[in-house]
């Protein structure tokens, strides 16, 4: 068998080129200076950072009320949605899967741009509200789709050896079908959480001022002068990711292992 | 298995998904599609009248004979076709390299990682590097390789440059699903029946995992035709791109027709990509049963 040559050197030329931009703010954020010249190691942009930048602060609120609110939303909706598609019949099931499904694939400038059009003909003003409506709306269908996935791998019979058994309804989905789905609402939840974090385009229609999210905030003043701040901001949020995985790495392990 | 119970439950259980799709998807889409055939008013509104005046001002051209809107069409679809090919030519060789080594969730984290990081700041961070006092700047006048600070911004190749890089795991993950999937075997079989690495690579790898290339190609290619922040910071002002030009017919000069009809149109050419791909999976189904049929023959 030929050793893979030529593609171990092109994966690992990429590795650097993606990792590039990361290290440069890692190492950015510790420079005394205020440019990308070297001056000295220093704190001071981490201290300024929690001291100084209110606005950056108030737009990580925004981003985490949204992301939160929206993808709460989403996941019931979307669960309660994937549990009617896989087990029961109901009129506009046909409608429902196609019109859910069309989000995934579209450009994601059609839904900002169709809800921006939607919200100003009804006469509703821009805010965080508009904000979390339109991230609910697309990520919903990933919801739906892993919570879809998962149920696909049990079949009819335990809905009927629950009724048989003598559940009523309400115990059927408390105790037979949400535990099972457990793991696809926790994979949907935490996709349409990060959807919802990193989102840009849709955001950037429908927010109103005031209601400023993270990424609109950076883009806001990559179009003037980025503060320093940034590059120290960019370290924090990437140490956070990396814990809160860890963490929810944990956490699946843990629902796995209890099964 | 499904489908047999209770259809009043499903109703219940549905209702939410129903009502919410219906009045924050299809309601807001039929709109724009409405508004692609009303008149503009000033103001930023609409007035009642039909036509097709906004389909029309795409192919309106200048005095000197120039089609605007045609031309950033045509330039947003360059860019797409360059992105796309530049991004399958590296994420191919990546994708073959995680398939091939043993233990490689390591190496799929190392794609991943790079995508914890907030888009934006992935932006931002390539405006550090290739600004005028960027890093790259900086290190060039340091070495005194250059006296003057050289302007790596604001031109096509800075745009495709972040349009591969926050493309690149989304081409890269679905072409290593299918490659997982491949028999290496078959390429010792072609070697040994005299073909070359690149050959057996070309001949028979290549036509076996055409489904991934195309899904890939699909995820990078399409998202090209809705954006707009890469090209907006990096890109140079005087050329849009088709994101860019909605975008500002909204937000600028509130020419809401004209943001719909260049809606409808990204909308056609997606479900014109959409059909071309299952009408070619149809067909390797189709190519797959006739070579069955063949082989039992």
């Amino acid at each position: 068998m030929t050793k893979p040559r030529l593609s171990k050197a092109v994966f690992w030329t990429t590795i650097a080129f993606l990792f590039l931009p990361l290290v440069v703010l890692m190492v950015f954020s510790f420079n005394e200076g205020r440019t990308m010249v070297w001056k000295g190691f220093s704190f001071r942009w981490y201290e300024s950072l929690f001291l100084h930048q209110p606005r950056l602060w108030a737009a990580v609120s925004n981003t985490l009320i949204v992301a939160f609110t929206s993808s709460i939303l989403a996941t019931v909706i979307g669960t309660l949605g994937a549990i009617a598609i896989h087990w029961y019949r109901f009129k506009a099931k046909a409608y429902v899967q196609a019109m859910s499904f069309l989000p995934l694939i579209l450009p994601e400038i059609i839904i900002g741009v169709s809800l921006l059009i939607f919200f100003r003909m009804i006469g509703m003003p821009l805010s965080l509200w508009t904000i979390v409506i339109a991230h609910t709306s697309f990520t919903m269908p990933f919801v739906l789709l892993m919570v879809t996935a998962r149920l696909g791998e049990f079949d009819n019979s335990i809905i009927e050896a629950a009724r048989d058994l003598g559940a009523r309804e309400s115990q059927t989905l408390f105790r037979v079908i949400l535990p099972i789905a457990v793991p696809g609402i926790f994979a949907g939840f935490l996709t349409a959480f990060t959807l919802s974090l990193e989102d840009f385009v849709v955001t950037f229609f429908v927010t109103g001022s005031g209601s400023d999210t993270l990424p609109i905030f950076i883009y806001n003043q990559i179009k003037r002068k980025l503060p320093p701040e940034i590059n120290a901001f960019s370290v924090v949020l990437i140490g956070v990711t990396v814990f809160l995985l860890f963490f929810a790495r944990r956490s699946i392990k843990y629902f796995v292992q209890r099964k | 298995m499904s489908g047999n119970t209770d259809s009043r439950v499903g109703t219940t259980y549905s209702l939410p998904l129903t009502l919410w799709i219906s009045l924050f998807f299809v309601v807001p889409m039929a709109i724009v599609f409405l508004y692609s055939f009303l008149t503009r008013d000033v103001g930023g509104g609409v007035r009642w009248e039909f036509n097709l005046d906004a389909y029309a001002a795409i192919f309106k051209q200048t005095s000197s004979g120039q089609f605007i809107y045609l031309d950033i069409l045509w330039y947003t679809l360059w860019m797409a076709v360059a992105a796309t090919v530049l991004t399958i030519l590296v994420a191919l060789p990546c994708a073959y390299y995680i398939a091939r080594t043993k233990n490689n969730t390591l190496l799929l984290f190392l794609v991943i990682i790079p995508f914890w990081v907030n888009f934006m700041i992935r932006i931002y961070a390539w405006v550090a590097i290739l600004g005028q006092s960027g890093i790259l700047n900086e290190g060039l006048m340091a070495l005194g390789l250059i006296k003057e600070p050289v302007q790596f911004l604001f031109n096509d190749y800075a745009v495709l440059l972040v349009l591969v890089y926050t493309n690149l795991p989304f081409a890269i993950l679905p072409l290593f699903t299918t490659i997982e999937k491949f028999d290496f075997g078959l390429l010792e079989a072609a070697r040994d029946l005299g073909a070359t690495h690149m050959g057996s690579l070309r001949k028979v790898m290549l036509p076996n995992i055409q489904g991934g290339i195309i899904t890939a190609v699909l995820f990078t290619f399409i998202p090209i035709f809705g954006t707009f922040a890469v090209p907006d910071v990096m890109g140079d002002s005087n050329t849009y791109m088709l994101g860019q030009l909605i975008t500002s017919k909204l937000k600028m000069t509130g020419d809401y027709p004209g943001a719909s009809s260049l809606s409808v149109l990204i909308l056609i050419l997606t479900a014109g990509g959409l059909i071309l791909y299952t009408a070619f999976q149809r067909k390797q189904e189709k190519d797959k049963m006739v070579t069955i049929a063949e082989d039992a023959l």
